[in-house]
């Protein structure tokens, strides 16, 4: 260990346990490729997010009262009498989208620069592993204010488990605690609401561990080589991330301040009433891709497994993507089917969103069925033919490469 | 120019995700569009505007529809003074209690009383409505797509039926309610207050007039909201520049 602490209390701790030598090993001896793009700052962004999220949410939990009778109301005490409620629930609500947003960009820069592939795919898991925690963390705290949308959504999404054969409604009873949607259900959707973002913690643990063990991808895809393709992480990945976060926190903000309910749903203003079934149950815009999915196909069963089966079919992506080069960069045909997946996708979004009839459900198969094709026959196929553009030797040619042409021509000028 | 497309996808990716889910549940029909004093980034509510919505909720509304999140005291953010906030909440009259001896007991309101529902419950409601349920309005406005212009629109969209439209016994037909068919009677009439600042009261006016106060209500810390964003992003904007020269600084000894 090259760590040693010259303050006599560090060393001291030091000594008994070596937190500030890991600390120490990951700021400033963990090579960091020095040629990572503002697409990298999404990983710190969401670890930033979850801190947010479950800082607000625990002074939230302070306020709150998960029960039928009290539980809307008690969203609006919080709106109106709590000191700074309305700033801190509308910082929980929007920072739900705001996790989310942050979270996909991470995911499709992964899927670009191939950042799932060998040695990383213990790594990819781990992420996914935390993008359906996120999913079920953030279905469970829409229901708790306890509005229309909240109960609807949640009878919809616990009657899903009713499609699976012989066991399917008594998992759906166990689930509700009851025979609907009740208080049992609000009150259990809580405690796991509350439980899982320290679920999400441990397993970001995990994935930073196995980061650390295999290495920062970067924009190129060539691991480093020497000691010229890395820099420490601190002040320069510090700093960067930093004015990262400094905007992200504007678009945040703009959000925050200025449409608090530019991503809810006005119906979750109505207090839940059972009787009264919305005109269009619509989840969360962060789940409206995979709503498109399951409400494309006719039977309810598949739908349900095509549902599931898009986000499990990500944990194949290592094995799925044949090709040996990582960065779409140095990938011309990749690079394309990129493009379309990440528009297929977005339609997919668009499509969620509007009633599954005539025209958009039309949309909606075919974007479905293109989303599969993608995953398990194009990206298998497009490793299989396509010639790679030539690699860089390492990461530090590739980025004095770049540069040399901007100073010539300053040079020039 | 990739870099531009993929910025470009990313903004695309978020306004078409957030359109989708926000206009899920619009209604077709296109809605008066008011330029409210309190929309916009800078805006605020019409205090006066607000004032005299108040009254109106009071004097026409509150026959029907509660208003069971709204604190008397809050009426101060309206402008209303203190003296004008008690006289106001003793106007009604609150069961209280138990006292001393078991018994509950009825007191005039103060200003930390909520308005009080014109109904015991659901049911005496629908009873002395025809079966109709007049909705509590706390949040009425932001509890309906474009809620502030759906209801000055609603409140002045009672028009003839075409003829070809067949009401249902006790409905009544309005431009921009979801099916056209709605249990509430047209709610105002010409000079049915009277402001004491001399505005008239014509039903237009009133339902700009009660429709602030509304929208006022379901969202009470606007204001303060939308001052703490203009500092607060002022900030970050400084703070990003301030960090951007940091990151140009630490980063200008690599090659």
């Amino acid at each position: 260990m090259s760590f040693e602490p010259k303050n006599p209390a560090i060393k001291w701790v030091e000594d008994r346990l070596p937190l500030p030598g890991m600390l120490h090993h990951a700021l400033y001896e963990y090579p960091t490729p020095k040629n990572l793009s503002y697409w990298w700052t999404f990983g710190s962004l969401a670890g930033f997010m979850l801190v947010v999220q479950i800082v607000t949410g625990i002074v939230l939990a302070m306020h709150y009262t998960p029960h039928v009778d009290h539980a809307f109301n008690s969203v609006e005490h919080i709106m109106r009498d709590v000191n700074y409620g309305w700033l801190i629930r509308y910082m929980h609500a929007n920072g739900a989208s705001m996790f989310f947003i942050v979270v996909y960009l991470h995911i499709f820069r992964g899927l670009y620069y191939g950042s799932y592939k060998a040695p990383r795919e213990l790594l990819w898991w781990l992420g996914l592993v935390i993008f359906l925690l996120m999913m079920a963390t953030a279905f469970m705290g829409y229901v708790l204010p306890w509005g229309q949308m909240s109960f609807w959504g949640a009878t919809v999404i616990t009657n899903l488990f009713s499609a699976i054969p012989l066991v399917g409604d008594s998992i759906v009873t166990w689930l509700w605690g009851g025979f609907a949607v009740d208080n049992p259900t609000l009150n259990r959707f809580f405690s796991l609401h509350y439980l899982l973002p320290f679920v999400i913690a441990g397993v970001v643990i995990l994935h930073i561990w196995s980061l650390h063990t295999s290495g920062s991808n970067n924009p190129t895809g060539v691991e480093i080589k020497d000691k010229q393709d890395s820099i420490p992480f601190h002040p320069y990945y510090t700093v960067k991330d930093l004015f990262g976060l400094a905007i992200f926190l504007i678009f945040f903000s703009a959000f925050l301040f200025y449409a608090p309910n530019y991503l809810g749903h006005p119906d979750n203003y109505i207090p839940a009433n059972p009787l009264v079934t919305p005109a269009h149950i619509v989840p969360e815009w962060y789940f409206l891709p995979f709503y498109a999915i399951l409400r494309a196909v006719p039977d309810k069963l598949g739908g349900v497994l095509l549902m599931f089966g898009a986000i499990l079919v990500l944990f194949a992506l290592p094995w799925l993507d044949k090709s040996r080069i990582r960065s779409a960069r140095f990938r011309p045909i990749y690079k394309q089917l990129f493009w379309i997946f990440v528009a297929d996708c977005i339609l997919l979004t668009y499509i969620g969103g509007k009633p599954a009839e005539g025209a958009y459900l039309i949309w909606g198969r075919i974007a479905t069925v293109y989303y599969f094709v993608h995953l398990l026959i194009l990206l298998p196929l497009v490793g299989l033919f396509e010639k790679p553009k030539p690699l860089p030797a390492s990461i530090s040619e590739d980025v004095l490469s770049k540069k040399k042409p901007a100073k010539e021509e300053a040079a020039n000028a | 120019m990739l870099k531009l497309l993929m910025s470009a996808g990313v903004a695309a990716f978020v306004s078409l995700a957030s359109l989708g889910s926000a206009q899920a549940a619009g209604e077709a029909v296109e809605l008066k569009s008011v330029a409210w004093e309190h929309g916009g980034l800078f805006g605020a509510y019409d205090r006066a505007s607000a004032q005299r919505g108040a009254q109106v909720y009071r004097e026409v509304c509150a026959a029907c529809h509660g208003l069971s999140l709204v604190a008397f005291r809050t009426l101060a953010d309206l402008g209303f003074t203190e003296d004008e906030i008690k006289a106001l909440a003793a106007e009604y009259d609150f069961v209280d209690g138990p006292d001393d001896s078991g018994e509950m007991f009825d007191r005039p309101g103060k200003p930390s009383d909520k308005f009080p529902a014109p109904h015991a419950n659901e049911k005496a409601a629908r009873a002395a409505n025809n079966g109709a349920y007049p909705l509590d309005l706390s949040l009425i406005a932001k509890a309906r797509p474009n809620g502030d212009n759906y209801l000055y629109s609603l409140l002045t969209g009672y028009v003839d039926a075409p003829a070809d439209f067949t009401l249902a016994p006790g409905m009544n037909y309005n431009a921009y309610f979801a099916g056209h068919q709605i249990a509430m009677p047209p709610p105002l009439m010409e000079d049915q207050v009277e402001f004491a600042d001399g505005t008239e009261a014509s039903i237009d006016q009133m339902a700009h007039d009660v429709t602030v106060f509304l929208t006022w209500a379901a969202e009470p810390k606007m204001e303060q909201r939308k001052q703490m964003g203009l500092k607060v992003i002022l900030f970050l904007l400084i703070l990003a520049g301030l960090f951007y020269a940091v990151k140009r600084k630490v980063w200008s000894d690599l090659h």
